[in-house]
């Protein structure tokens, strides 16, 4: 603790702070709130009430007026710390409200009413987490469905994409072919084309293919990226060629080389591109939302868009599903970061 | 069986000729080095013999078989690379059995080559150790096992003692010619070092620029070396190259002189040079000593003076300019500056002609 304290208390210029003390913590917190700030955020307001996300000025914990169950109503009515006429503050439930006059009454005797300005009363918050925003969606929205179609989408999309570009990238990084380079700069030159513009013969495509309203079509049109084929392909490059020309001395196939000897000394590159593969399945909207038109279909962020209706947007529902759908993201980011640092492939080479 | 000929062999890349026309013929259970200076083309011609590239032209015939067009897998042969180039996330076990298992082998049969190889080899205790976890030498032996499992009509090794440091590389050097004698297999070794080249080869094939310079045993290399730079790269220190001419050619001997300062009657007839004709003159430094009084000699000025206790290492300048480098047996009191009588005998002198090739006959 004490080393914490004098680590987090160390100073650049000894005893007095210097100015790079000051610009780091400042950068550093900035950072925080900047990056962190949002996220932390989205989670304290997915248990926010509808009317605590639209009161102003916006809170960070979920507050909720307390309530008190009155004898002769049926309803609860909400408590205010009233300040009466004669300075005295009381705690009063609002029975009904006129203007900027609300009548308020005491709970313990409901029949004699005080006439107040609202100005002169505040209510009685406390922090209250709203699971129902998590609660309700899983019964009235078809959640489990739509997980599973998100998990099939990323799975097999991810699965898919780390094959079909690991083969691209050894092609590309160990064999000598003609034409070689000038295929890599396509493939690399495709990132220069926004999806926007290739969306209509894309979708024609697909609906020639009879895939349209059917997950493959959202698979197959992502798993070929150039990103990933590049990122691959550099990696590849490190790995030397004379464990390739051992492997041929050792009888090794062309489709064994690539399977037991490159492909698992890939690994750090290809846990990197399975985590940017689930990241960009999980969270792609406009592609499955052309493709899918049927609700059995629909993939969670195809779903959550049914919240966001023209005229209402239950943004408390909307808030709550996204976290839901965030955990599988940061799960397998946590699991598969360990793996990106770890470089294996020059560990036998002198 | 492990006999291998070239005929003609030659390989470009591109419109660059790496070799040009290699003839060579190596017999079963040879170990033969490929010496040269770095890109004299003597890997090349490994990966040409491994299968690893293909030969431009030529015919390469393993046991008398065209293999030109045999896949590397299918030549029967193994080879040690310079790096080990070991399967880093394989155990040093499945390194072992990888192309075995490759091959269809019977578990069973696996297994017993394994051992027999770790045995050979003392890698037993580290066979479930990954490479990243063995040092230089232990790699080294795996790289070498992994050939021996394959049993192979022939190893080729690729400056496999280069990574390693220079105590591990003699005890190594012992090891490797220790395995040859009990496999009697054929070896093709490459190296850049000359003293792994003499110390381990039955015959030493001389590279330099794609062409073959010389092929004959370590001794007969060094003693009768066919030209100048096959002189100068065999041998350490390597040779003194002097100016002479021949001053006549007698039926026993060809009576040449140094510098112009000593005459030597060397005993061997020259056939191809006359008299008068300028020549280049090699004499080993081991083969220089210290000119006694009255001797025929060659005055040099002392610029370095190594003494190594068994020998002294002398570093001298002749009067025409040239550096003359002598291995004296024995310890020497001499110092920089000071001015020396060299001389040699004349048999040991190597004759060179103008084209660099050893004058027929010498």
């Amino acid at each position: 603790m004490a080393g914490v304290v004098s680590f987090l208390t160390r100073r650049r210029g000894g005893d007095r702070w210097h100015w790079t003390d000051v610009a780091t913590w400042v950068w550093l917190i900035g950072g925080l709130l900047i990056i962190f700030g949002p996220a932390v955020w989205l989670v304290l307001s997915s248990f926010k009430t509808p009317a605590a996300l639209s009161a102003f000025p916006p809170s960070i914990l979920p507050y909720v007026t307390q309530e008190v169950q009155v004898e002769g109503f049926d309803k609860p009515l909400p408590l205010y710390e009233v300040t009466l006429p004669d300075g005295t503050t009381a705690q009063m439930a609002e029975k009904r409200r006129v203007g900027v006059i609300a009548q308020m009454i005491d709970p313990k005797n409901p029949g004699e009413v005080v006439k107040v300005n609202i100005k002169d009363r505040k209510p009685v918050e406390m922090v209250e987490f709203a699971t129902s925003n998590y609660t309700e969606p899983f019964l009235q929205f078809d959640f489990l469905r739509y997980l599973w179609n998100s998990v099939f989408v990323t799975v097999m999309a991810t699965i898919i994409t780390l094959i079909v570009n690991s083969m691209a990238a050894f092609a590309l990084s160990k064999y000598k072919f003609k034409g070689r380079d000038l295929i890599l700069l396509v493939i690399v030159g495709t990132l220069m084309v926004p999806l926007g513009v290739i969306t209509v013969p894309l979708y024609s495509i697909i609906s020639t293919l009879g895939l349209f309203n059917n997950l493959w079509g959202v698979i197959l049109p992502t798993v070929a990226t150039p990103t990933g084929v590049f990122l691959l392909r550099q990696y590849m490059l490190t790995i030397p060629d004379e464990l390739i020309d051992a492997a041929r001395m050792d009888k090794a196939s062309e489709w064994q080389i690539y399977w037991r000897i490159v492909l698992p000394l890939s690994a750090p590159a290809l846990a990197v591109l399975a985590i940017f593969s689930v990241v960009w399945r999980w969270n792609d909207f406009l592609w499955p939302l052309i493709v899918l038109s049927r609700s059995t279909a629909y993939t969670l962020q195809v779903g959550l868009n049914v919240y966001a209706g023209q005229l209402n947007v239950q943004w408390h529902y909307i808030l709550a599903m996204t976290v839901v759908t965030m955990i599988p993201v940061v799960l397998v980011f946590v699991f598969l970061q360990r793996f990106i640092t770890r470089g294996i492939a020059t560990s036998g080479l002198k | 069986m492990g006999r291998i000929t070239l005929e003609k062999l030659t390989k470009s890349y591109g419109s660059v000729e790496i070799l040009h026309g290699i003839d060579l013929d190596i017999q079963d259970g040879e170990f033969v080095v490929f010496v040269g200076p770095s890109g004299c083309g003597k890997s090349t011609l490994l990966r040409q013999i491994a299968g690893l590239d293909k030969p431009t032209s030529g015919e390469l015939k393993i046991n008398g078989k065209l293999v030109n067009d045999v896949p590397a897998a299918d030549r029967g042969l193994a080879m040690v690379f310079q790096s080990y180039a070991l399967y880093p996330h394989m155990s040093v076990r499945q390194n072992l059995a990888f192309g075995l298992e490759n091959a269809r082998m019977p578990k069973a049969e696996i297994d017993s080559r394994i051992a027999e190889a770790a045995r050979m080899l003392e890698i037993g205790d580290y066979l479930d150790r990954r490479p990243g976890q063995l040092s230089g030498g232990q790699r080294q032996r795996v790289a070498i096992g992994r050939a021996i499992v394959r049993n192979p009509t022939a190893f080729l090794l690729d400056e496999p003692l280069s990574n390693l440091d220079a105590e591990l590389r003699i005890s190594m050097r012992a090891e490797l010619s220790a395995l040859h004698q009990r496999l009697k297999t054929t070896m093709i070794y490459v190296t850049h070092d000359q003293i792994e080249a003499m110390t381990l080869a039955n015959r030493i094939v001389v590279l330099r620029k794609g062409n073959i310079e010389q092929v004959g045993t370590p001794l007969e290399l060094y003693n009768r070396p066919a030209n100048r730079f096959v002189a100068g790269f065999i041998g350490a220190p390597s040779m003194n190259f002097l100016p002479g001419s021949i001053l006549a050619v007698n039926l026993v001997d060809t009576v040449v002189t140094v510098l112009g300062e000593e005459t030597l009657a060397v005993p061997r007839p020259a056939e191809t040079a006359e008299a008068g004709e300028k020549i280049t003159v090699g004499v080993r430094p081991q083969h220089i000593r210290l000119a006694g009084p009255g001797e025929d000699c060659i005055g040099a000025k002392v610029t370095l003076v190594e003494a190594l206790g068994a020998e002294t290492v002398v570093h001298a300048r002749v009067s025409t300019g040239e550096l003359l480098l002598a291995v004296l047996a024995g310890q020497h009191a001499l110092s920089a500056g000071e001015d020396i009588r060299l001389t040699f005998d004349a048999k040991d002198l190597h004759l060179f002609g103008g084209d660099g090739l050893r004058i027929a006959g010498t």
